[in-house]
């Protein structure tokens, strides 16, 4: 029998996975964008895993509020990564520290 | 009529002032002056019809706050009306003279517009003189106090370009300072122990004090003795007393009618005037009194020894002052007021003659003010030497003594001879002989010496000094003649007139004050009543056992604030001063023929001695010359370490404590720990990341240990 506990792992092993993704990665911008999605998913299977659980549909809804965020992000992003490949010539995560105090 | 007095020499002054562009130099001189002269007009119509009842009349109400009272209004009794006549009178003088004396001045160059200034100083100063002996509480004389210590510094310093005019109007506002701190820690104990400031309230509760105590400092002390001390503190500093006198000397830099007016007639009186004031609280205070007698004789002695080989000619007569104001201190002290009046009154005429006669010699002689180049000026300048010798022979005291020959229980002589003679009776009558006595006789021969050094050293003699300068001395213009005449009528009449009225018999002088007097009838003696008939000619053959046998046929009963002055029931010393030996009322006499004779045994028959003396007493000379070190003293007691402090302050804690702090918290504290925070700012955002992942995960494991908001 699966039970929430079992979705509650998957969704912490993503989410564990997608902040790794973020700070060990040093090459590519677009990882980082992925990471993020990984996470934010690991996010949506908790709501869903606690909504199916405990009856109460609002944390479905809630998931589908975060899919549209996630994607309008994701869009937003990739144009940010598009601009800055433009003006910089590069998008590895190492070259990018103009924010360096 | 009071308020007229008051306030037309604070209008002049504002209109001099300020309406100087408008009126014109000119303008400005003579309203201040014809304001003043309506002043002492009105003063003498009040002092002559002044019947010694005590009136006041209100001009406005101030604080008033629960207990605090400081309506300002006009107390007229004995003691304002006689204040009211020597400031306006010798005030208006000196405005008159200053037309002439500062016509010309080196000091400011010829379009610069000094004169209106000038005079509107003078009109403030009499102002603030006049709210001081007219108040009618103590902090309405504090402010008038405090007033005449300002416009004293504002004319020190006067010739604002030189460089000792100013270090000299500092110099006397910061010792005044001293004195006023005791003078308020004085008002503050009144107001304490008698909740008011008010003089009717003060007098009245003045005997309870006596019974008091009050913690000051270290000690309990009995409240009417610390209270009278604070005051004659204040006194101390105003008047010029010694180790507060120091100032005085150097106010000499002002203009001479300043010096004349505020720094020998009028301002530094107010400290004998307070101590009169204050008679009620005095006369419960028999050891404060005791160490004002004391430090009044002191100064007398120690400032006539100074005068006596000082050679600039204000300076000489800046010491003189400072001696005759410890007679005056002497006076009080021993509890006879009206005498300390009677000298107040009589020293205000011949003091400013003195000064306005120098002053026209000076301006004569083109600012040369030291005495070694002066000489023969007696045919140049008659008008001024005559004004002076008249000045001198009150000083001196020349008169017949009242051994010899009265005029009606007056002796005949000058102004100073009266009073100065009674000081030195009541001094003996005071304690039968005594610290007080021998110092002022013995101050009373150097007095006549210097006296008389100064117009044998300036009008006689052959010229000394510049030849140019003497060629060009010149008698001065009349508008400066004029006020000395009037002060030589001063000299000459003013003790004679008022003799009676100050050192009388108890009755004329009780009469004068406006205090209640009785026949002394308790002891029973008839001896009271015959001896009421005349004492001047019985007096003679009195000794001195027997002087003191005689009892007071009559005595004050005033209650403490009936009158202008108080005095206790015990203090009989204004009758026992006329029943003093026969050698004791010839002293001052043979002082002033020793004086003289010895002055011109110096300068006249033998003017090679005095330096031969001064030569042969080199270590004495010295000590003299340079005012007993008192300056050299209290530059190494105070002034240096002031000095020294403020300089530690300024370098060390100023220069290194803050401004080190506040640099080194600026260049040094903060730019570590921005370096420290800079690393922190890499720039990567995996950096960032995953302090923000720890924060988290520390922020959780941290709520889930707590146990959150539960």
């Amino acid at each position: 029998m699966i039970g929430i506990e079992h979705y509650l792992t998957v969704a912490a092993a993503l989410f564990v996975i997608g902040i790794f993704g973020l700070f060990l990665n040093r090459k590519n911008v677009i990882i980082l964008l992925m990471s993020i999605e990984l996470m934010l998913l690991a996010v949506n299977i908790n709501l869903v895993a606690f909504s199916s659980f405990s009856g109460d549909l609002v944390g479905q809804v809630f998931t589908l509020l975060v899919l549209t965020v996630a994607a309008a992000e994701a869009a937003i992003g990739l144009a940010i990564l598009v601009c800055f490949f433009r003006n910089r010539g590069t998008i590895a995560v190492e070259d990018v520290n103009v924010m360096k105090g | 009529m009071e308020q007229i007095i008051l306030f037309a020499p604070l209008i002049g002054a504002i209109i001099a002032g300020f309406g100087w562009r408008i009126i014109g130099d000119a303008g400005a001189q003579w309203v201040t002056t014809g304001l003043l002269f309506l002043a002492a007009a009105l003063s003498w119509v009040v002092f002559l019809g002044h019947d010694g009842v005590t009136t006041k009349v209100h001009i406005l109400d101030w604080i008033q706050s629960e207990l605090l009272d400081t309506a300002w209004s006009i107390r007229l009794d004995r003691l304002t009306a006689i204040m009211l006549v020597v400031i306006t009178s010798v005030s208006a003088l000196v405005h008159l003279y200053s037309m002439g004396y500062m016509a010309h001045d080196e000091n400011f160059s010829e379009n610069e517009s000094y004169r209106p200034r000038f005079f509107a100083y003078l009109s403030f100063f009499t102002f603030t003189m006049l709210m001081l002996v007219t108040a009618d509480n103590l902090l309405q004389l504090f402010f008038g106090w405090e007033g005449v210590g300002l416009a004293s510094y504002l004319l020190i310093g006067f010739y604002f370009r030189k460089p000792s005019a100013n270090a000299a109007a500092i110099k006397a506002f910061v010792v005044n300072r001293v004195g006023d701190a005791g003078f308020l820690l004085g008002i503050f104990a009144i107001f304490y122990l008698t909740e008011s400031i008010m003089f009717d309230d003060i007098f009245e509760a003045a005997p309870m004090l006596a019974d008091m105590t009050l913690t000051f400092l270290w000690a309990d002390w009995n409240a009417a003795n610390l209270i009278a001390f604070l005051l004659f503190v204040g006194a101390m500093g105003k008047s010029a007393q010694l180790f507060l006198h120091t100032w005085l000397p150097d106010a000499m830099e002002g203009p001479t009618p300043v010096s004349a007016l505020i720094h020998a007639a009028t301002m530094v009186t107010a400290g004998v005037f307070l101590i009169c004031r204050m008679s009620p609280v005095m006369e419960f205070a028999p050891e404060t009194m005791a160490f004002v007698t004391f430090l009044g004789a002191t100064t007398a002695f120690v400032a006539a020894t100074i005068g006596l080989v000082q050679n600039d000619i204000k300076r000489v007569i800046a010491y003189s002052t400072m001696s005759q104001l410890g007679y005056m201190f002497v006076a009080a002290g021993v509890g006879v007021y009206s005498v300390a009046m009677f000298h107040l009154f009589t020293h205000a005429f011949f003091k400013a003659m003195l000064f306005l006669g120098a002053g026209s010699v000076i301006h004569g002689m083109h600012h040369e003010q030291d005495m070694r180049n002066y000489g023969g000026l007696r045919k140049k300048m008659p008008y001024t030497f005559w004004a002076m010798l008249i000045g001198t022979l009150a000083i001196t005291g020349v008169g017949v003594p009242s051994v010899f020959f009265t005029f009606g229980g007056v002796p005949l002589g000058f102004a100073g001879f009266l009073s100065k003679d009674a000081v030195i009776e009541s001094a003996y009558a005071a304690a039968t002989g005594g610290y007080a006595f021998w110092m002022l006789v013995i101050a009373a021969l150097f007095t006549s010496f210097y006296s008389w050094r100064l117009m044998f050293l300036t009008f006689f003699g052959k010229p000394r000094g510049d030849k140019h300068t003497h060629e060009h001395a010149h008698e001065s213009p009349a508008v400066m003649l004029v006020p000395l005449g009037a002060l030589a009528v001063g000299s000459v009449l003013a003790g004679m007139v008022w003799f009676n009225s100050f050192f009388g018999h108890t009755d004329t002088v009780a009469k004068f004050f406006g205090v209640p007097y009785a026949e002394a009838s308790e002891h029973g003696e008839d001896h009271s009543s015959d001896a009421a008939e005349d004492h001047s000619a019985e007096g003679t053959d009195h000794g001195t056992k027997e002087g003191k046998e005689k009892k007071p046929h009559y005595v004050f009963t005033g209650e403490p604030g009936e009158g202008a002055i108080y005095t206790g029931p015990e203090n009989t010393v204004l009758n026992d001063a006329h029943y003093v030996p026969k050698w004791v009322k010839l002293s001052p006499f043979v002082d002033m023929i020793l004086g003289l004779l010895v002055a011109m045994w110096f300068y006249i028959w033998n003017p090679s001695l005095p330096r031969r003396v001064a030569e042969t007493n080199k270590p004495l000379y010295l000590f003299l010359l340079n005012k007993w070190y008192f300056d050299e003293i209290y530059d190494v007691i105070f002034v240096r370490p002031a000095m020294f402090l403020g300089r530690f302050l300024w370098k060390r804690g100023d220069g290194n404590v803050i401004d080190g702090g506040i640099n080194g918290l600026a260049l040094g504290i903060v730019p570590f720990f921005v370096r420290v925070a800079g690393r922190a700012q890499s720039g990567y955002i995996f950096t960032y990341a995953f302090a923000m992942v720890i924060g988290i995960v520390v922020l959780v494991t941290w709520i889930t240990f707590t146990g959150g908001a539960n």
